[in-house]
């Protein structure tokens, strides 16, 4: 009870300078979190550097909550590469195993069919309507690395909204109550 | 300086730095593996070769998958995925890759297999150029760690041929 007494007392005690140089830092800490994803995105040449695994489809390589590094480069997709692609009209990315691949002899463009290692069926059923096949320009990049388990902290703030709202109050308490 | 909201941040951000430093370290150490694996393929049996009324052709074959991979496991190996893809060129494409079978090795014991077995997917062309066609059967390995880069790499062997006709 006194804890919370004192955190009345700290807040009717703000100055208004103080107020702002606690925001500025706030916001300082917000755009270098920005820069650091921007710069990733530029150095691994993908749109989205790093993905979480939401899908049991390829376990048991990858489990939910893993988290994957993808890189993307200009050479043309392979076989067994593991790549994240996103099927027009939805926004959810798909990781998945390429196991056909045909190269255009006179344009280089590759037609692409993928399937999660788990499933049974390749991923023809997750295609838009009459795709048969992914081409180059649905993939974001190739998986190249991994980290088990750090994913989870994403899947639970987008399962659970009030989970990131509470975390996003008690980061603001905490800077607000803060003195330096 | 010294409140219980101080000291458990300073714990937190010592523990997840020492967690990635390990997990980078576990990455690292598998570069210092130099795996030797060896494959075998054999087709031992065409099933079945025709034209389907789509215009595409699709064959069935009987495969004989031989392979050593032990030496590609390390402490920080979690599983290999490994599938034996068919290699070809035609008029239109100057690269086919179709996957023919795959499976996964969830530890060192078991890699080294030999497997019988009709091919899993599909091999169909994109057009009527497979009869008398030459192909490539490649054995590609995917090691995928506990934590950390993934590797993949092949053996390519050469030399099959598929029937001049359909059967």
């Amino acid at each position: 009870m006194g804890w919370i007494g004192e955190t009345m007392d700290s807040i009717k005690s703000l100055q208004i300078r103080q107020v702002l140089t606690q925001a500025i830092s706030l916001g300082m800490i917000v755009t270098s979190a920005l820069i650091i994803w921007k710069a990733l995105m530029c150095i691994t040449g993908s749109e989205s550097p790093v993905v979480v695994v939401l899908s049991e489809s390829m376990e048991p390589g990858f489990k939910r909550g893993d988290i994957l590094f993808l890189h993307m480069s200009k050479d043309p997709v392979r076989a067994g590469e593991i790549v994240v692609f996103n099927v027009d009209g939805r926004d959810i990315p798909i990781v998945h195993r390429v196991i056909k691949v045909h190269e255009r002899q006179d344009t280089g463009e590759v037609d692409v069919l993928t399937k999660g290692d788990n499933n049974n069926k390749d991923d023809r059923v997750l295609y838009a309507h009459r795709q048969l096949w992914l081409q180059q320009h649905h993939i974001m990049g190739r998986a190249a690395g991994f980290l088990p388990y750090v994913g989870w902290v994403t899947i639970i703030m987008t399962e659970k909204p009030i989970i990131k709202y509470i975390l996003i109050g008690a980061l603001g308490l905490l800077v607000i109550t803060s003195k330096d | 300086m010294h409140s219980f909201g101080y000291r458990a941040n300073a714990l937190l951000t010592f523990a997840v730095t020492i967690l990635a430093l390990m997990c980078a370290m576990a990455s690292i150490s598998d570069n210092f593996n130099h795996p030797s694996p060896s494959a075998h393929v054999e087709v031992l049996n065409i099933n079945w070769f025709q034209k389907q009324s789509k215009g595409n052709d699709e064959v069935s074959m009987q495969l004989n998958i031989s392979a050593d991979l032990q030496s590609l496991f390390t402490w920080n190996t979690k599983q290999v995925f490994v599938f034996v893809a068919a290699e070809y060129e035609t008029p239109k494409n100057s690269l086919n890759q179709i996957s023919l079978w795959d499976g996964i090795i969830p530890s060192r014991e078991h890699a080294k297999f030999w497997i019988h077995t009709s091919n899993k997917y599909h091999f169909i062309d994109q057009g009527s150029n497979l009869r008398g066609k030459e192909f490539n059967l490649t054995l590609h390995w995917h090691v995928m760690p506990k934590t950390g880069k993934m590797f993949a790499d092949k053996i390519v062997m050469s030399g099959y041929r598929l029937p001049e006709e359909y059967r």
